[in-house]
Order: structure tokens, then C-alpha cells, then sequence
């Protein structure tokens, strides 16, 4: 008998015995689900959603420009890579919020990154991330899960979560993980993240070693879907870091995105339709494209919402236009929505929450407001 | 706790299993290392063999795309001699000669890890060791790009061990001058939008120009540290002042004289003109502009803090306790940036040598730490690839130019300790005739915790003790 299905036949015995039982068995109070997808490397939005029927576009990208896509309405159109992505608008499961940004104004990633998961006003200022403090807010144990082998920054803090990610390393024998598991009692740090380790391998079963975009979202789906299945997830993706060569580049990196959110979905199955996406980056990139096939760090990006919870066939945006004297600091798109407000709207909607008392506890000291306008469903 | 144990895993890789436990003066063994020169790597691959892999690739890649007509030309000539070189890679089937030509490089990648993992588990300097990863961390480059794989690793090689004992001036320039760094960042690309080449470019409707990569990283990562009083228009203007930076035959540096795959100053690719950066003005001086403000960055204030933050947080704790921070920082300052100077003030720290605040081991220290336990003197390259990979961290290849974080936070996860059982099970199953009850003692010491020595006392098989004591609590923390 393989680690794996040890696991999933007796780990009642070994969950009670050794275990805190409610890591695996525990059924939230809500069927809501919401996945983070966090694109590290600051994401052009300008090229994901174009705004083609902005005059500026083609002068400000001259080399990057793409053919075809969808045309979302008279103002912009959906990247050619997004082939599924443009289905799930036409199916309103999808909607874009253009010309976003994080309280950062900044151009690090790791301090745009930190500000964008801390949910602080300044990089380094909070210790946990919104994500947690999202967990904190619910009843019972929602659980959540971060599909990578570490907890990202958002998903860090005083609520326990799980990370789970496919391995290629041979299982460990039944002995050793028992042993361990006795090993590691005592120790305040290890011993809860051991608990969570057991309860995600039991829980990703077949789809344990499994790779690729697709696969990553079909895993995300099997973690997430069913009544035990975890209520909060967070995949990272990284590489939107286009320096140089953004075109072939960034074709690659939204066609991956494009298929790890159609196996998402179609691995969530009927629990898709209380699901909420929400792909974000840490900034923008320059509107004006670089001398060497790419664009530099920006501001203003666009933020995605999907599911089958979203109210979606439609792009927000305050649109702030592409002419050198609408650009942010003579470089970037503006950015004229606030990313954290949204993020505390859409989030309030979907968990049934009070959005000025979420949008408090989610951004403490960013100020963040609910958007006026019905984001979802 | 000054004892040899505690500082081979506080200071070192670890002790090694063969070893006896010989004198107990830890501060005295490491600070010995302090006053020598890091022994050489025998018989690695240099930075004309990655230029010639790189070169063959790029070759080969181009025959293929001339063979596709579907596919964009990859090389648009502009202003005579330049060339753009898209990074992206065709989406279509590899020809043999195309694949043979990335085996190339990868074969590069792999002897350089070879090497280093290699130095790692049989160096009598690990002290030197530990700081030769710790830079090339803080410098970190990424064999991420078809461009930088074989050469990730040489900048370590090249630019950061022969400088390990010297100033940290002379470290810096030589890992912004070396073609991994040129390449990673995207400067062997940039262009002064007014320099020769920008402007025939421009005369031909060429939009060739400025990439602000490598200036930016320079600020933020490499020296005075983010958030420490630059703004835009400083980093805009370094970019410029380095124009000009780049790499004979490779980068727009193709045409260039100079061997193959060498640093050269462009005079045709730099900016016109003085800089002012930081309030001070550098006058023009082609290849002595770029330079000048790096000696300046190199000895500045902020400098100093950030590197003496980073070492602190390293050796000490994740929160870098603020009297040694500034202990090393004023080390730094009074030194020029002497790093034999900043070392000691390392060693000399008391809170360095506090065992109640250990630190997580990230998974390339408990890696070497657990072979050199083991008694393993050779982990060939692929196969340690493979499991740092799977470990989270890949060998020079972090997913951004900061590097791999150095805080437990990042490396204390369920999914990634079930992964180092896994990886201790692997490494325990391949060596044989240890005892675990006879190692724990040599490669803890005083850390050994009664309920670890139990637990690998009973474990059912040789293996599986060995296997414990690699993941016990003791053993994952340094």
C-alpha cells in the first residue's frame, strides 16, 4: 500500500489518534469558494485587455501590437490567447476591472508584491496577509489552501492554512510519516504545518504528481470542490516579468493562464457556480513599450474576476485614456480604481459580509472603500 | 556555545559524519577561514564555453525559425550592425541540431552545480562556502532564459568567489560587468535613445532604446536597498549612464570587437552627456560614467545598512537584532567595505552565537547539511537538481533577480516538510553501514534532544533512523 491511498483509507484511525480531526473533516459553514491567482512580475494589462478603441494604444505599441482577439465592447478586446477566458464572458462568468492598482505607487515587485498580499498601505507595515485575515472573518474553519510547497505572503498569519503542491520526490514510507508525526508533537511550528502536509496529500490522491497549467488547475479544483473541500485557495504564477520579448512571452504565459482557469472550472464542476477567481498583479507596466521588445515596471493593470458567483459580460473601467497627458507620471496607465476595494467588495458580496467592516479588516489602513457599482452577482 | 558543532552548523554547512569532533573552538575555525583565499573549483566551464553554447543555440534557432515561414524573422537589422534578438522562443517542433544546442547549455548549467555542490561537501572552508552562496544569492541571477542557463552559474564562479575576501567594491563591479548579469537584467540590449546607434535606429523608424533592468536592480537589490531616498528620474539616468555596457558578440555588443562573450563598453550604444544621480553630477566619460557611480554606490551609507541587514538576518535571525546590524554596518563603513573586516564583526557578535534563536535551514543548507551527515562526498548535479527543484530551491535559479528569501516564513510549509521526508528517506536509503545513534551526536551535538535520540533509536531500520535525524526539529534549524 502506496503513501497515498494509506492515507485515504485510514486516516480516520491515524486523524484521531494523532491529529487535531477537524483539519480534514471539518465541513464549513459556507459552499462559497474563492480563489486568489496572483501573477508575480507585474502583468501588462494593456496587452491582456486591450484597449483598442483608445487612439493611444497603437502609438505607444507599435511593436507589441496583436492581432485579433475577442472584442469585448467598443473600447477593449481580450488578448488572443484567452481563447476560454472570452467563452466564460460571453457566458457573463467573466469581467474585467481595468486601469487598477494596489496602494503602491512605487516599481518593486517585492515591495508592490508585499503591499498586494499584506494588504498594508506600505510594504513591511502588516505581518499577515488579507488573505488570512479573510479566514479569521469566517465562521468555523474554512479552510484554506495555497497551491504551492510555501505559504505565500497573503495567505501567512495567525489562521492555519494548508499548502499543497505536486511532487515528483518518492512517497515516504508509512513508518517514517508516523514517526515523524510523533517527532514533530511537541514543536509549536512544526507540528501544525505536519497535520496540514498529511490532510492536503490525502486530499490531492491522484492528482499528486500531476503538471503543467492545466494540471495545476484541475488540482486546485480537486482541492476545492465538494463539501470538504477547502473554501479559500491561492495559486501563484510567476514570469509576467517581460523585459524584453513580451510578445512571444506574454502570449505563453496568458495561454497558461487561459488553460489552468478552464480546468479550474471544469474541475470545480456544480460548485462553480458559488465560485469567485480573482487573477491580480502588483502593478502594471509602462504604457510605452521599451527599446527592447518589452515594456519596464508600471502602475495601472487590469484585475479579473470569474466564476460562476460573478456577475459578469461586462469590463469596468474609469477609463483614463492613453494620451501622454492622461499617463501616469508621463509612463504608466492611470490607475482609477482602487485594486483593494475591489478585492473587499467582490469578496463582501461573495461571503455575505458587511463590506465597509471587511474592507476594515481585509486593508486597515489603506482606506479602502466598497465600490459603489455591483461587481457580483 | 562556542563549541565546534554548533559553529560548523551555525557558520559552516555542517559537520560531516567522518569527521571527529577535533577542537572546540568554533570562533577560532571560522574566523581562521577569514584570513585565507577561497580555494579555486577545479576544471569548470568557463565564460567562453557558455558564449560558444549560447552562440550555437542562437544559430541553431535562427535555422530553424528561416525554416518556418510562418515564423517572424528573428534577427531585424538596424542602423547596419545591430540586431534585435526576441527572447521569446518559437512555439513549434525543435530541430535535432536546436535541441543538441540547448542540451549544450543545460550540460554547462549542470557541471557548474556539479562543482558546487561538489566544493560544498568536501571544502575544509565552509565558512567561505556559506558566504560564496550568500552572494551569489544577493546577487542572484537565474538560469531562467534560454540566454542565461549556462551562464547562471559562472557569475558565482567568475565574479563572487575570487572576491569573497576582498572589498565589496570590487565584488560589485565584477558582477555588473559579467555577461550573466548583463544578460539577466536585459542591459547587453539597452541603448542610449541619442547615442550612434539609437540614432540611425531612429532614423530608420527603429524604436531601440533604454532598458532601466540592471540600473534598477543595481539600486534596490544590489546596493543602497529599496525605499532609501532614489526616485525614478535616478534610476532613468544610471540606465543611461550605463549604456554602452555589454557583451562582445553577444546583446547588441554583436558586431563589437573583443572575445566572444567578454564584458565591452559599446562607445556607439552610450548615452551623450553628463548624468546627475543621487544630486551628484557625473560627467560624461563613456565606459568611466557607469563605472564612477557604482564605486559611489558602492561605499554609501545605505549600502552598508542593507548589506550588514542581510548578513545579520543570514547568521543571526530572521529579525536582524538592530546592535548587530549596526555593529557590522559601522564595520562596513569604517572599512570602505572591506569584507574580511565586516566577517569579523560577524563572528565577533554575540547574537550570532545565541542558541536559543536558531534558524531555519532553507532547503539548499539542509540539503548539503543532510549529504555532508550522511557521509556523502559526491551528489552528481542532475540528480541534486532534480530534488532542490522539488525542494523549492532550485539551484541559481530563483524566481527573481532578490533572490531566495531568507526568512523561515518561506521555507517552513506543510507541503514543503512532507517534501524534505520524502528527500530524507531518498538520501538516508542510499547510504549504508551509518548509525544514526552514533551520527546524531557528531552532526548535533549539544542540540540533540533527548526525544530525537529516542525516536532514531527506535526506528525500524538503519534507513529510517538516519532518515529521522534529518528531519528531526533539531536538524532542520541551523
Amino acid at each position: 500500500m502506496d503513501r497515498r491511498s494509506f492515507l485515504t483509507c485510514s486516516a480516520a484511525g491515524v486523524a484521531a489518534a494523532t491529529f487535531a480531526p477537524t483539519l480534514a473533516f471539518a465541513k464549513a459553514a459556507t459552499d462559497k469558494r474563492f480563489l486568489f491567482v496572483i501573477q508575480r512580475g507585474a502583468a501588462d494589462g494593456l496587452m491582456t485587455l486591450m484597449p483598442t478603441g483608445d487612439p493611444g494604444l497603437a502609438a505607444l505599441r507599435p511593436q507589441l501590437a496583436v492581432e485579433g482577439g475577442t472584442k469585448l465592447d467598443g473600447m477593449f478586446t481580450l488578448h488572443p490567447a484567452l481563447k476560454q477566458t472570452a467563452a466564460l464572458y460571453a457566458a457573463k462568468q467573466a469581467m474585467f476591472v481595468h486601469a487598477v492598482a494596489s496602494p503602491y505607487r512605487d516599481r518593486s515587485h517585492f515591495d508592490g508584491q508585499n503591499v498586494l498580499e499584506t494588504g498594508g498601505s506600505l510594504p513591511y507595515r502588516l505581518r499577515d496577509g488579507w488573505m488570512n485575515r479573510l479566514v479569521s472573518t469566517m465562521p468555523d474553519d474554512p479552510k484554506a489552501i495555497a497551491f504551492s510547497p510555501t505559504v505565500p505572503p497573503a495567505l501567512r498569519g495567525a489562521a492555519q492554512v494548508a499548502s499543497y503542491a505536486p511532487s515528483n520526490l518518492p512517497d515516504a514510507s508509512q513508518d517514517l510519516l508516523i514517526r515523524v508525526g510523533d517527532l514533530y508533537q511537541a514543536d509549536k511550528q512544526l507540528g501544525p504545518l505536519w497535520n496540514q502536509a498529511l490532510s492536503a496529500r490525502a486530499q490531492a490522491g491522484d492528482l499528486a504528481s500531476a503538471r503543467g497549467a492545466a494540471a495545476a488547475g484541475a488540482l486546485a479544483a480537486k482541492m476545492m470542490a465538494g463539501p470538504n473541500g477547502a473554501r479559500i485557495g491561492m495559486v501563484e504564477t510567476d514570469g509576467w516579468d517581460t523585459h524584453s520579448g513580451q510578445k512571444g512571452r506574454l502570449n505563453a504565459q496568458l495561454t497558461g493562464m487561459d488553460a489552468m482557469l478552464a480546468a479550474f472550472r471544469e474541475g470545480l464542476g456544480a460548485d462553480w457556480s458559488n465560485t469567485l477567481v480573482l487573477v491580480a498583479t502588483e502593478f502594471g507596466r509602462t504604457a510605452r513599450e521599451n527599446g527592447t521588445g518589452g515594456t519596464d515596471h508600471g502602475t495601472g493593470s487590469v484585475a479579473w474576476l470569474l466564476g460562476g458567483a460573478v456577475s459578469g459580460g461586462k469590463v469596468v473601467a474609469d477609463w483614463p485614456g492613453l494620451s501622454q497627458a492622461a499617463l501616469y507620471e508621463d509612463r504608466d496607465l492611470k490607475p482609477t480604481t482602487a485594486l483593494d476595494s475591489l478585492i473587499a467588495t467582490a469578496l463582501a458580496q461573495q461571503f455575505g459580509q458587511d463590506p465597509a467592516r471587511l474592507a476594515a479588516t481585509l486593508f486597515p489602513e489603506t482606506g479602502a472603500k466598497p465600490l459603489p457599482k455591483l461587481l457580483v452577482a | 556555545m562556542n563549541d565546534l558543532i554548533f559553529a560548523e552548523n551555525r557558520f559552516g554547512l555542517g559537520p560531516r559524519s567522518g569527521q571527529s569532533p577535533g577542537r572546540s573552538d568554533g570562533r577560532g575555525w571560522a574566523e581562521a577561514q577569514v584570513g585565507q583565499r577561497l580555494a579555486g573549483l577545479p576544471g569548470i566551464p568557463t565564460r567562453a564555453d557558455a558564449a560558444a553554447a549560447l552562440l550555437a543555440y542562437r544559430e541553431e534557432r535562427q535555422n530553424a525559425r528561416q525554416g518556418q515561414a510562418a515564423m517572424q524573422p528573428a534577427a531585424m537589422p538596424t542602423g547596419g550592425t545591430m540586431t534585435i534578438t526576441p527572447a521569446a522562443e518559437a512555439k513549434a517542433p525543435r530541430p535535432h541540431e536546436l535541441q543538441m544546442a540547448r542540451r549544450e547549455q543545460r550540460e554547462l548549467y549542470l557541471r557548474l552545480v556539479d562543482a558546487r555542490i561538489g566544493a560544498a561537501l568536501t571544502t575544509e572552508q565552509p565558512f567561505l562556502e556559506r558566504l560564496a552562496h550568500f552572494w551569489a544569492n544577493h546577487f542572484a541571477v537565474g538560469a531562467t532564459k534560454a540566454t542565461t542557463i549556462g551562464y547562471a552559474g559562472l557569475l558565482e564562479m567568475e565574479a563572487i568567489r575570487p572576491h569573497l575576501t576582498g572589498r565589496f567594491a570590487d565584488m560589485l563591479m565584477a558582477v555588473e560587468r559579467h555577461p550573466a548579469m548583463l544578460l539577466y537584467l536585459d542591459q547587453a540590449q539597452s541603448v542610449g535613445p541619442n547615442s550612434v546607434a539609437g540614432q540611425r535606429a531612429g532614423q530608420r523608424g527603429r524604436d531601440v532604446g533604454l532598458n532601466e533592468n540592471l540600473a534598477r536592480e543595481i539600486l534596490e537589490l544590489h546596493t543602497l536597498g529599496v525605499r532609501t531616498g532614489y526616485a525614478q528620474a535616478d534610476v532613468t539616468e544610471f540606465a543611461r549612464a550605463l549604456t554602452g555596457w555589454t557583451i562582445a558578440g553577444l546583446g547588441r555588443g554583436r558586431a563589437i570587437d573583443g572575445a566572444e562573450g567578454d564584458f565591452t563598453f559599446a562607445a556607439m550604444l552610450h548615452e551623450p552627456g553628463s548624468r546627475t544621480i543621487l544630486g551628484k553630477r557625473y560627467g560624461e566619460g563613456g565606459e568611466e560614467q557607469g563605472r564612477a557611480v557604482l564605486m559611489d554606490l558602492a561605499v554609501h551609507p545605505a549600502t552598508a545598512r542593507h548589506v550588514a541587514t542581510k548578513l545579520a538576518r543570514h547568521f543571526a535571525a530572521d529579525d536582524p537584532p538592530p546592535a548587530m546590524v549596526t555593529r557590522l554596518e559601522q564595520a562596513f563603513l569604517k572599512s570602505g567595505g572591506d569584507l574580511p573586516t565586516v566577517y569579523r564583526a560577524l563572528l565577533a557578535s554575540p547574537e550570532a552565537w545565541d542558541a536559543a534563536s536558531p534558524k531555519f535551514r532553507n532547503p539548499w543548507e539542509w540539503s548539503v547539511a543532510s549529504l555532508r551527515a550522511l557521509g556523502v562526498e559526491r551528489s552528481p548535479g542532475q540528480r541534486a537538481v532534480g530534488m532542490l527543484q522539488e525542494l523549492g530551491m532550485p539551484v541559481w535559479r530563483p524566481t527573481s533577480p532578490a533572490g531566495f528569501d531568507d526568512v523561515a516564513a518561506s521555507w517552513a510549509a506543510p507541503d514543503a516538510l512532507m517534501r524534505r521526508v520524502e528527500a530524507a528517506q531518498r538520501m538516508a536509503g542510499a547510504v549504508s553501514g551509518l548509525d544514526a545513534r552514533v551520527v546524531a551526536p557528531r552532526v548535533l551535538g549539544a542540540r540533540l534532544t533527548p526525544a530525537t535520540a529516542t525516536a532514531i533509536s527506535r526506528a525500524e531500520s538503519p534507513a529510517t533512523g538516519l532518515a529521522l535525524m534529518l528531519v528531526s526539529p533539531e536538524f532542520l534549524r541551523r
